[in-house]
């Protein structure tokens, strides 16, 4: 019988994420000294695991790499050896290889081995060589063992005695499974003594007293026979000799032989293989297939979320038939009961899409999981003392959100660690303890997910913001005079905007947070920050739980209704035309208070039917761009709902300025506006009048 | 219906792999993702074979093995122990504890099938 192991393969790859992490996250906490015991067994058990897995699935230069990780693994969880600063690290660093190993087996390339080789030896240096020893041993044995085999075919055949110890029938093996097996190999004559059964009063029926001579006659090499007893070895008295020839003494089968079978039995698979796969060409484009791999991942769901989900189903389905069968002799009388019914099922419904959205909820440990990793790496790195502060980590968000920020994430936790936390010394002169602290937290609000970034660094330099924003020109010397502090927070989201002195290489490597913001803007959330000198900086990210539905505020200009994401509005106005001046080319700006928009006639943009109501009797929506703010005249503002966003996408095609569209109640189709699309377009249009003036 | 097996691993591929082979070959599978579990089964239920791996959080394979060999419906299963160790040390633990054998990892479903075919007959 063939078997597909391929069909597992995801399954291993998948728990061997997992085992990763608990391997990072277990050696992390070994290298802080904050490790119990039961760390250590986790962190060998998950290497253990991966090492299995990997052997039987045919992933041999994942096997034998994890090999020597679970050696040095072994010797420290036993004791054998003291767990140094520098184990971890070559530790750490091989987690990181047979990280891009499992990735380069989940896109079936060939893994990249070069950093594996110098981990490798990293870690067999460490071992002080031992590695290398085990492996001599290993191929000796082998080559002995052959050797064993040529001479062992006896030529007539083998007189084998076989006396079970008393107690062997309580390991579970069975005498006449051993002499069935022992049967099998060739003709056999057995013959049994029977002397040492006991009196019938003490006899023990669990109890093995008999003892067997078999003259087995055949072509049969020594290793079979010693093989069908490998088992019971300890537990009888064995004599294994040749037939009719001289005779030679060996009571039982050595140690080593019976090891050195084992080692025959994997080999062809564990060398066989590397050869043909090195010769291939190594690097693949892996980075271009690795987002194929995140669009369709699977997902773990717990069994209580499916069984939630059962039970709703399980309600809908009662709720339906009670209104089927209202339905089929409704009279007047039962009108009420009629709403009720169809209130109950409103009630399903709502719950029904609740659980189903709960199914791609996450725990945000996921995406936190990784920065104790970073934290460490980054610190050591620059000389610098952290402290990271994880809280909230069960708190669950959706899988395709939970991707998506966890780039911004890792900018903002660089950031903390590079510009935010002081040297060492420096704290100590501040009066600070000389950790500094950088703490992850995240919750629930409302139909959001909160999470915020705290560090107790220096903080952000105001002056120094300003002074920037004026060089940079985004604001003039008068205006930033009475700035309120969170508009001179705010530039640091502007593009180009650094006040870095030096460019390190942990943060301000042309990512910056304006496309931080940009990406938390995509996914319909928000940043926002405060600080205070001398006592850190906090950020605050606000995001929707789900990409599936937004709120939205139902809008109509002319005979279209469109739908803005709640979340973007910052204002509706009624509109004064004294305040609308036109600038060059053609586009008008409106003033609100103290601050000039740019104003968009979605009708002309989209060459639609034009608004219905005059300028004064329209409204203006303002909103919140990455870089400024849009007003976009309407007709009128309808109501606010929960759309479900259906891609536009997949069933027509990409459009500009548009980001989905959704079925509303009447079952007409309304189009959900894209901010940063349309602000996009607005620029795009400024763009070449203004060169034309 | 075919004989009976307990499969005990915490890693849920090699579960995965064992029960499928075995199902395919007629076997009737439970999968038990540690020693503890495996055990709570054990005690409402028979089987014609355990098969263990060793290294599992909650309750390993040589404590199951001890435990399994206490209940009295189990003092004679065979019990074979899923192990990666090629070192003795190990498998006699298991033998200690009333481990009838094993079988060495990495192995593949053919070799699987072929020694649990040779114990169950």
């Amino acid at each position: 019988m063939s078997i597909d192991l391929s069909q597992f393969k995801q399954t291993f790859l998948e728990e061997s994420d997992e085992g990763l992490d608990v391997l990072e996250s277990g050696l992390l906490a070994l290298d802080s000294g904050s490790a119990d015991e039961d760390v250590i067994h986790a962190v060998f058990r998950a290497a253990h695991s991966i090492k299995g897995g990997a052997g039987t699935f045919g992933l041999n230069e994942i096997a034998s790499f994890t090999h020597i990780m679970e050696t040095l693994l072994d010797e420290m969880r036993d004791g054998r050896r003291e767990i140094t600063q520098e184990a971890i690290t070559a530790l750490l660093n091989s987690v990181d290889v047979l990280r891009d190993m499992l990735e380069a087996a989940a896109e079936d390339v060939p893994p990249p081995m070069e950093n594996a080789e110098q981990v490798t030896q990293e870690l067999e240096a460490i071992l002080n060589g031992v590695g290398q020893a085990t492996i001599q041993t290993t191929t000796q044995a082998t080559t002995n063992e052959q050797v064993v085999d040529e001479e062992s075919v006896a030529s007539v055949g083998w007189k084998v005695f076989f006396k079970p110890m008393e107690h062997m029938l309580r390991t579970g093996n069975d005498t006449v499974r051993i002499l069935r097996e022992l049967s099998a190999l060739g003709e056999i004559k057995l013959t049994s003594d029977t002397s040492e059964i006991p009196d019938f009063s003490l006899m023990d029926p669990e109890l093995s007293y008999i003892s067997w001579n078999a003259e087995l006659t055949g072509e049969i090499s020594k290793e079979q026979i010693t093989e069908i007893f490998e088992w019971v070895d300890e537990d009888c008295e064995l004599v294994i000799e040749p037939f009719g020839e001289a005779k030679v003494e060996e009571t039982a089968v050595p140690e080593a032989v019976a090891v050195a079978a084992e080692t025959v039995q994997v080999a062809p698979e564990t060398t066989a293989q590397p050869a043909t796969v090195q010769s291939e060409p190594a690097a693949q484009p892996v980075a271009a297939k690795k987002e194929r791999k995140k669009e369709g991942g699977s997902i773990r769901v717990g069994t209580d979320k499916v069984d939630e989900l059962i039970n709703m189903v399980g309600e809908l389905v009662i709720t339906q038939s009670m209104l089927s069968q209202m339905g089929s002799d409704f009279s007047m009388q039962r009108l009420e009961d009629m709403r009720e019914g169809l209130s109950q099922l409103e009630r399903n419904t709502r719950e029904l899409q609740e659980s189903v959205m709960r199914i791609r909820m996450l725990p945000i440990s996921f995406s936190f999981q990784r920065f104790p990793r970073l934290v460490h790496d980054l610190s050591s790195k620059m000389g610098k003392k952290i402290e990271l502060k994880l809280s909230g980590e069960q708190t669950e968000l959706d899988k395709t959100v939970m991707e998506k920020i966890g780039d911004p994430l890792v900018h903002l936790v660089r950031n903390s660690l590079d510009h935010g936390i002081e040297k060492p010394e420096v704290r100590v002169e501040a009066g600070k303890p000389e950790t500094g602290t950088i703490h992850l937290n995240a919750y629930h609000q409302g139909g959001h997910i909160m999470i915020e970034i705290t560090d107790d660094g220096a903080g952000l330099p105001k002056d120094k913001l300003l002074a920037k924003a004026i060089k940079q020109g985004l604001t003039t010397e008068s205006e930033g005079e009475n700035m309120p502090d969170d508009k001179i927070y705010d530039f640091i989201f502007h593009p180009g905007f650094s006040t870095a002195e030096t460019v390190s290489d942990v943060s301000g490597r042309g990512v910056g947070m304006d496309v931080v913001r940009k990406n938390i803007k995509e996914l319909g959330g928000n940043i926002e920050l405060s600080s205070e000198w001398g006592k850190g900086t906090k950020f605050t990210i606000r995001l929707p739980l789900t990409l599936a539905i937004l709120d939205g505020q139902l809008l109509r200009i002319g005979d279209e209704v469109y739908i803005i994401p709640l979340v973007s509005i910052i204002e509706s106005v009624e509109i004064d035309p004294s305040q609308i001046s036109s600038i060059a080319g053609g586009n008008e700006v409106y003033k609100l208070r103290d601050e000039y928009i740019p104003l968009l006639h979605l009708d002309k943009m989209f060459r639609r039917p034009p608004r219905h109501n005059a300028l004064e009797d329209s409204l203006m929506v303002v909103v919140e761009g990455d870089t400024h703010n849009l007003g976009i005249i309407v007709d009128d503002l309808l109501t606010q709902q929960q759309v479900v966003i259906k891609s536009l996408e997949s069933n027509y095609k990409r459009v500009e300025g548009i980001s989905g569209a959704t079925i509303l109640g009447d079952g007409t189709v309304a189009l959900i506006l894209d901010m940063m699309g349309l602000i996009a377009m607005s620029q795009a249009v400024d763009a070449p009048h203004a060169k034309a003036s | 219906m075919g004989k009976s097996i307990l499969a005990v691993d915490d890693s849920t591929s090699m579960r995965q792999m064992v029960s499928f082979t075995l199902k395919g070959a007629g076997y009737d599978v439970t999968e038990a993702e540690d020693g503890q579990k495996a055990l709570d089964i054990a005690k409402t239920k028979e089987f014609d074979m355990v098969l263990s791996d060793v290294n599992m959080p909650i309750m390993d394979g040589i404590q199951l093995i001890k435990e399994l060999r206490q209940l009295p419906s189990f003092k004679f299963t065979p019990i074979l122990m899923l192990t990666t160790e090629s070192g003795t040390a190990k498998k006699m633990e298991g033998k200690q504890a009333g481990a009838t054998g094993w079988i060495v990892k990495p192995f593949n479903p053919d070799q699987l099938l072929g020694t649990v075919k040779r114990v169950l007959g």
